[in-house]
């Protein structure tokens, strides 16, 4: 799925240059779940922005599929973002003005769906979230939980090859922390997706097939408990 | 999705769409009260140079007298003339004499030369002339008879003899009946009557203006008497009443060729009306004519609209200069305030556009979002500005005063219908050919019209006023567009690492 060769993503802050990425080699495979977990500011965000194509490489290559992300045009980047990629946020990030229901349209518009199967496909997204019957309600009308409820629907309901989280769980509390990681869980295995999860509980990251770490702009493989290639 | 998500955006925002709206309201209904005052204080000016200057002439041409001349000779009271005897006291006199004023008389041909010049439509002749009787009796008292009607400076008439004498003097204007279209009647109005018609020629008959019937009790049918060079009057049979704008033209029209007769002035004239074939060769036509007759003097409308002076001028400069640049200022605060509105808006939105990027949304799909709404809340500021603008347009009308305009001063000029003054011809007991201005004036030295301003709106005004608040909304809308598809997605989204 994923292919990262000497990746390096040098930042200027400044006359101060920052190395966030210091040339990670990171292969993901089909279907794999991988919990990315490090210090703050160790480049972690970094990466996952890399992987969903949100900033390019200062060198190397983040292969997709057989594309690299850093030789494509900003528009083809964009229709992988919108085809094969869906994000999940610490902090939700749904738009404020719009219904639960409008949000997960939001991410069928660049497909081009029509809108009456933007609305059939989002009411059905919300639904395999649990939240069937709040469907008109505005994000500041749900809990937190809901609303990263509403985000995952608005991230699956275009059934991307590849789902991305930062943080999911970082601002909900321990019950509901549980239930969405239960709901993610359930969804990887369903669906079938690659999922990258970037988080800071140790909990969280214990149910991921993989994990790394990220220190210092460099990733090491901290643990993997993926079940070995078929001989 | 697109038309959802602009209403409950600006819904919520809905104090600064307000603020944006209002501010673009504001400056464009600035700019069509100003505008519509303008064409107001644009269309009076034009009603007075109507009024002044007669429908469809583009040029008069007239000459001043040479220095020296003042035209036919004074009131020798038609006793004696040219004698030094002295008339019995008791004795009763009446004159009554056509003079042609202060304007050289131009011979019939000079009609004829500009009627052939390039880009002239149309040409023709008139005369206008002052119509001065006298009458009363001769007094006993022992100075010259030939001073007792005073100096020859403009002093009162009569003023050596106790106003013994009564003096009536009114305009009277040659009309030539086969250009009517062009000359001194053609701004007026038949209000009783009829006009001339090419079969009154050479009769006796006269149009009186409607506020000179009033003044002298004259209807269709009644008679005017009219003096000639003589001395000796002559009745016309009023056939038509016709109104001007007040205080314009002259009080009696004629047939031109009954004017050169009784004037003694046969086959010329004073003034000539000339018609241009298109506003563009105007200014060529007057050169031309002041190659051909180099004496005369022209005037363009453009050159007697900038003789206008009064409180229309005043408005005039107002409307033009001071509401003009307030509406700009207003605008471009309205504009800036917009701008300044829009991009902060767009800011506060920063992570929003960039979690739309990330979801697959192309960067002209956001600017289009932007786009909308500011266009929307342009078009709202266009709304109700054109309602502020037909208000502001309302209380322009309903408290601006009537404007009174005037031509002049141009003493010794020959401006049709403007500054007349009477001197030169026939002073009261003064020296014939003492030269204008020497010894009569009419009433004023200029002519005032009044005019109500109306503020008209236009469909045009409205059209373009609804294009500002528009283009206010683009430049708001663009610069917002521009902050928010420089956007990269991972700064926005930085926030969450």
């Amino acid at each position: 799925m994923y292919e990262l060769t000497k990746v390096i993503k040098d930042y200027h802050r400044g006359r101060e240059v920052v190395h966030a990425l210091a040339g990670v080699d990171l292969d993901i495979t089909d279907g794999e779940w991988l919990a990315i977990q490090g210090p703050t500011g160790h480049g972690k965000s970094t990466l996952l922005q890399m992987l969903g194509g949100l900033d390019r490489p200062t060198s190397g290559s983040v292969v997709l599929e057989g594309k690299d992300l850093a030789g494509l045009r900003e528009s083809e980047i964009t229709a992988i973002r919108a085809n094969a990629i869906g994000f999940i946020f610490q902090t939700f990030n749904l738009i404020p003005t719009l219904s639960a229901q409008e949000n997960v349209e939001a991410a069928l518009v660049p497909l081009g769906v029509s809108t009456a199967d933007r609305r059939a496909m989002a009411a059905s997204a919300l639904e395999g979230v649990g939240l069937g019957d709040r469907l008109r309600h505005l994000p500041s009308q749900l809990s937190g939980g809901q609303q990263q409820r509403v985000a995952i629907a608005r991230a699956l309901v275009k059934e991307p090859m590849v789902l991305l989280a930062d943080e999911p769980t970082g601002n909900l509390d321990e019950e509901t922390r549980d239930d969405l990681m239960a709901l993610l869980e359930d969804l990887w295995r369903e669906l079938r997706l690659t999922m990258v999860i970037v988080t800071h509980d140790s909990a969280v990251a214990r149910r991921a097939q993989r994990i790394a770490v990220m220190r210092a702009g460099k990733l090491a493989i901290k643990q993997d408990t993926r079940p070995a290639p078929a001989a | 999705m697109f038309a959802t998500y602009l209403r409950r955006e600006l819904r919520r925002r809905s104090r600064q769409v307000v603020l944006i709206a209002l501010g673009l309201a504001l400056g464009v209904g600035l700019v069509i009260t100003v505008t519509a005052a303008s064409t107001g204080v644009k269309n009076a000016q034009a009603a007075v140079l109507h009024s002044l200057y007669g429908v469809g002439t583009d040029i008069t041409v007239t000459q001043a007298p040479a220095a020296g001349t003042g035209g036919p000779g004074g009131f020798g009271f038609g006793l004696n003339r040219g004698t030094r005897t002295r008339p019995a006291p008791g004795t009763k006199f009446t004159s009554d004499r056509l003079n042609p004023g202060q304007l050289a008389p131009l011979a019939d041909s000079a009609v004829t030369k500009i009627a052939r010049l390039n880009g002239v439509a149309a040409a023709t002749g008139s005369l206008t002339l002052t119509d001065v009787s006298i009458s009363g009796t001769i007094p006993s008292f022992g100075g010259s008879a030939g001073a007792s009607g005073g100096s020859a400076s403009g002093g009162t008439p009569g003023s050596g003899g106790r106003g013994f004498i009564t003096p009536n003097v009114f305009g009277v204007a040659g009309v030539n009946l086969t250009q009517g279209a062009i000359g001194p009647l053609s701004s007026g109005k038949i209000t009783a009557g009829r006009t001339f018609t090419s079969a009154d020629a050479s009769a006796n008959v006269a149009v009186v203006d409607a506020n000179y019937a009033a003044q002298h009790k004259l209807k269709v049918g009644s008679t005017v008497a009219i003096g000639g060079s003589t001395g000796k009057s002559t009745s016309f049979t009023v056939i038509g009443l016709v109104s001007t704008a007040s205080g314009s033209g002259s009080d009696v029209y004629i047939p031109l060729l009954r004017a050169q007769q009784l004037s003694g002035l046969t086959g010329k004239v004073n003034t000539i009306y000339v018609a241009a074939a298109s506003a563009t060769e105007i200014g060529g036509v007057s050169k031309q004519i002041s190659t051909v007759l180099p004496k005369a003097t022209v005037t363009t409308a453009s050159s007697l609209a900038g003789q206008v002076t009064g409180s229309l001028a005043s408005a005039a400069s107002l409307a033009n200069s001071l509401g003009r640049w307030l509406a700009i200022a207003v605008l471009v605060a309205a504009f800036a305030l917009a701008v300044l509105l829009t991009i902060s808006a767009v800011s506060r939105r920063v992570r929003e556009f960039g979690t739309l990027k990330a979801l697959g949304w192309r960067s002209r799909r956001v600017v289009g979002q932007v786009m909308g709404e500011s266009l929307l809340v342009g078009l709202i500021g266009g709304i109700v500005g054109i309602g502020l603008g037909l208000v502001g347009a309302s209380l322009v009308n309903a408290f601006t005063q009537p404007l009174t305009a005037a031509v002049g001063p141009t003493t010794g000029s020959a401006t049709p219908g403007g500054s007349r003054v009477f001197g030169g011809a026939g002073q009261f007991g003064g020296s014939p050919g003492a030269g204008p201005g020497s010894a009569f004036r009419r009433l004023a030295s200029s002519q005032t019209v009044t005019v109500h301003l109306t503020a008209d709106v236009t469909a045009t005004v409205i059209i373009a006023a609804v294009l500002l608040a528009i283009l206010g909304g683009l430049i708001a809308g663009g610069f917002g567009s521009w902050r928010a598809a420089r956007l990269r997605p991972a700064a926005a989204l930085a926030k969450i690492a």
